[in-house]
């Protein structure tokens, strides 16, 4: 960092519950039983019961109105002190690393001693909400008063006003989803189908080993009877991956590479990660994981089209590396969060084109390959599935095991979010 | 999973009728509870000991009103028979008979409790056939009591008295509500070990102790003993069964260990994980137990291993750990079952892997005294949880109203009670034993 942090902030632990695909397992849990439940197992883990924990934060891409309070409900709800402050971030699918970066800050700034960030999403208990002209009714039904009024109101509903309107993944000033506006950028780096679906292929047998060796015994509490992330294929095959028909990039036609398989599913789940002072842990004779060192955000101009949804990343680790005097090859672990397999391979693709990273990321020479032995080594989205706000706390947490499991050297974490935003960070062994 | 044939037949119009009927009526337990007198009358001390008077004076800081021979008329909350010193079956018969006159004086829940020494092979025959007599007289005693009321006996081994810790340990358990499904039974205090908690009411303050299978039915009651009773409880269990473990773990304030306990590896990171976390580890129950009942004619290689891999196996191997890391005076309590004693048509692979925890614990009790621990074992009979409420109505009927002298089936706080006894410091002197928590059921008496 560019000044010296006052005092570390520790990864101490984590837990999660484990994931599922939208209406598989979860399809009654909402976000506040599912968060509520990832803290609970946390709680338990390291014997936090009735502790005044210094903050709680964490959040919800897919938030009902009056879930307004979210985090703050479930430690409520949770065994910890009730005089425990919480409250809730929302930065799309970055909201869990913004809430545990946020948090480390405060520790190093001797603000809190403990803290707990995390995320939560379900999409199969999503918000849906009434149609605008409704919702415009309903509120001058409201606000009448005389039965005149009131009559004068309900007048102007509409069967078509009935229609709901559900949430999507699309890019509100582009009308793109996700996925369409990933495969643009998936193609303009001219990644393969095969690269693709290698590094999906890759995700499912690195989590599947991860889940052999009980990597995830104290990182996962199981839920609802769900004991393993149910997306998880470890008898996926190329072959298998592909023969899957391309889901986006409907307009490329025949160079169209994105399937079901390479993308990551809707998913429910929830996370959290327990962090700490030194001076926290060692009084109250908890683990020390990893130091959480320093994160970035940035975000990129695509909706003119000057870069890709999903390619903040890309900046915001040039800037990172730039501040802690580290280059690209100076990480034993990557952790990328995989969106696409095409997210992964365009980040990877610009950090080694020398017209990109000069041109974009304005440096002499490209940050270069990494070794990619040491990409998701466990597993990542593709496999474990994507619950939005989930995948931050998700990723720190089994970033700081397999560090302290290895006994040294340092993390990067990419994750990328909607609206053109992303966050990456810096995570060291102890 | 309540006892609802208890229920009826001890409150409203359904008792009158119970009675009327001539129904067994299945007496309500005294069960322990904190705060809760020792004994719920005073206790008759009938016999002679040579610590009689120490003894006398002990009881009596406990809280007990003490009467020597004659309890004049009044409600009993207890007899003790103090029959050490007999050496011939004929000064059997008055201290007998006197207790006999004061049984109908004994309160619902009363106690009665002797104290005499084991017949050995070396001992004078008559003295042999007095102690041996004593045991078979007891046992039958058992069979008499009413109200919810039991009989069970401590026995002295040579050089040990009535005031040694673990028989003062072991008369405090007898007579309080936590021995509550415990009948007919007999304790050995085999030497001078052990102590006295400062805290009765929390014996194991300061006691950090692991319970494998915690997640639920008895193992979880076991925490939540250990717990009530001032213990640090780590809960450990599969790590499928995380979530109700977590709840557990919630409840008692202990933290969670997913772990397989037939790994490798299960008795270091128990270690690791007590001593990381707490400093020391003091007492480790094991509890983790399946069943796969099978008649042995039909049973498969997967169901015999799977039940002696769990049940025992890796008994044997943490244990092994424990020893090895040297962890001075840790207790090891162990689950047994009356279908290791008596065996249980379908369960041949259970009741080798729970009468081999009986062996395990006899043969593991020198070891762990060698660094002041000690280890012994607890063999439930029939307890009410959810894996018996799957036993088809008849066959749970007569396990519960027909076979125990307490007609009714035990409750997971009640083998609990025990493992939280034979758990602690007071408990020292009875290393190696297995204690039956069965009601005085009539399988494997």
């Amino acid at each position: 960092m560019a000044t010296a942090a006052p005092r570390q902030a520790v990864i101490i632990g984590g837990n999660r519950i484990p994931f599922a695909r939208a209406n598989t397992a979860y399809t009654n849990a909402s976000n506040q039983d599912m968060f509520t439940a990832a803290l609970e197992g946390l709680i338990a883990r390291f014997g936090l019961q009735g502790q005044r924990i210094g903050a709680v934060s964490g959040g919800a891409v897919l938030k009902h109105s009056k879930d307004f309070n979210l985090i703050r409900e479930c430690v409520l709800g949770s065994s910890l002190d009730p005089a425990t402050p919480a409250y809730d971030v929302q930065m799309a699918c970055a909201t869990g690393m913004e809430s545990i970066g946020s948090l480390a800050n405060k520790i190093k700034l001797g603000q809190l001693d403990s803290a707990i960030g995390g995320g939560v999403d379900t999409t199969s208990d999503a918000p849906i909400a009434v149609s605008e002209p409704l919702r415009r009714i309903l509120l001058e039904l409201a606000r009448a008063r005389s039965t005149k009024d009131k009559l004068s109101a309900l007048s102007k509903l509409r069967p078509a006003h009935l229609a709901p309107s559900a949430p999507g993944t699309g890019e509100p000033r582009t009308g793109l989803s996700m996925g369409e506006h990933q495969a643009l950028t998936t193609e303009a780096w001219g990644i393969t189908r095969t690269a693709q679906d290698e590094l999906a292929l890759a995700s499912h047998q690195n989590l599947a080993a991860a889940y052999e060796r009980g990597f995830f015994d104290d990182l996962i509490t199981p839920f609802r009877g769900l004991s393993r992330d149910n997306n998880l294929r470890p008898d996926s095959t190329l072959e298998k991956l592909g023969k899957l028909k391309p889901a986006f990039g409907k307009s490329l036609g025949e160079r169209a590479t994105m399937t079901a398989g390479n993308s990551t599913p809707l998913t429910d789940g929830a996370s959290t990660v327990l962090l700490g002072s030194e001076e926290y842990a060692e009084a109250n004779d908890l683990p020390m994981l990893a130091n959480f060192v320093d994160f970035e955000a940035a975000a990129v101009d695509f909706v003119h089209g000057a870069e890709g949804l999903l390619m903040a990343p890309a900046y915001a680790t040039a800037r990172l590396l730039a501040r802690n005097g580290l280059t690209l090859q100076d990480f034993d672990f990557y952790e990328i969060h995989e969106a696409f397999a095409g997210t992964v391979l365009s980040t990877l693709a610009a950090w080694e084109d020398e017209q990109f990273c000069r041109e974009k990321l304005g440096l002499e020479a490209p940050l270069g390959a990494i070794d990619r032995s040491k990409l998701n080594v466990n597993g990542s989205s593709l496999a474990a599935g994507h619950p939005f706000a989930a995948t931050g706390g998700r990723i720190v947490a089994s970033t700081a095991k397999m560090l302290h499991e290895k006994g040294s050297g340092r993390a990067l974490i990419s994750v990328c979010a909607a609206g053109g935003q992303g966050v990456v960070a810096i995570v060291e062994a102890r | 999973m309540a006892d609802k044939y208890l229920e009826l037949v001890n409150s409203g119009y359904t008792k009158k009728v119970a009675k009327l009927l001539g129904l067994p009526r299945p007496p309500r337990l005294r069960r322990y509870e904190p705060g809760s007198a020792l004994l719920p009358g005073p206790l008759l001390v009938l016999g002679a000991s040579a610590r009689a008077q120490q003894l006398s004076d002990e009881l009596t800081s406990w809280g007990i009103d003490v009467r020597r021979h004659d309890a004049q008329g009044d409600k009993l909350g207890g007899i003790l028979l103090l029959l050490d010193e007999l050496t011939h079956p004929e000064q059997l018969g008055e201290v007998m008979l006197t207790a006999g006159g004061a049984l109908r004086q004994l309160l619902p829940g009363g106690r009665l409790v002797s104290v005499s020494r084991p017949a050995l092979a070396h001992d004078e025959p008559a003295v042999a056939a007095v102690r041996q007599g004593i045991d078979g007289a007891m046992r039958s005693l058992g069979r008499e009591m009413r109200g919810g009321a039991t009989a069970n006996g401590v026995l002295l081994a040579e050089d040990t008295t009535v005031t040694s810790p673990s028989a003062l340990g072991a008369l405090r358990f007898f007579f309080s509500g936590r021995s509550a499904y415990v009948d007919g039974q007999f304790l050995t205090v085999r030497n001078d070990e052990g102590s006295l908690p400062a805290d009765p009411e929390r014996p194991l303050v300061g006691k950090v102790a692991v319970v494998t299978g915690a997640a639920r039915g008895i193992g979880a009651a076991i925490a939540r003993v250990l717990y009530r009773d001032g213990a640090q409880v780590v809960l450990v269990d599969m790590p499928a069964a995380g979530e109700a473990l977590a709840a557990v773990a919630n409840e008692v304030h202990g933290t969670t260990l997913q772990l397989d306990v037939t790994a490798a590896d299960a008795g270091q990171r128990i270690i690791d994980h007590a001593v990381n976390r707490y400093g020391h580890l003091d007492l480790v129950v094991h509890n983790a137990g399946i069943t796969r009942d099978k008649l042995l004619a039909n049973m498969d290689q997967a169901r015999w291993d799977s039940v002696i891999a769990v049940n025992i196996a890796s008994q044997l191997r943490m244990n092994e750990a424990f020893l090895a890391a040297d962890l001075p005076g840790l207790r090891v309590v162990s689950l047994a079952s009356t279908s290791g004693i008596a065996g249980n048509r379908g369960q041949s692979n259970y009741a080798a892997s729970k009468g081999g925890v009986i062996g395990m614990v006899r043969a593991s009790a020198e070891r762990f005294a060698e660094s002041g621990g000690s280890i012994a074992a607890v063999a439930p009979g029939f307890i009410e949880t959810e894996m018996t409420a799957k036993i088809p109505l008849g066959t749970r009927t007569v396990a519960r109203l027909v076979l125990p002298s307490l007609m009714q089936g035990g409750l997971p706080q009640d083998v609990a009670e025990a493992i939280a006894f034979l758990g602690s410091d007071a408990a020292a002197g009875l290393n190696g034993q297995t204690l039956r928590v069965c009601g005085q059921s009539l399988v494997g008496a």
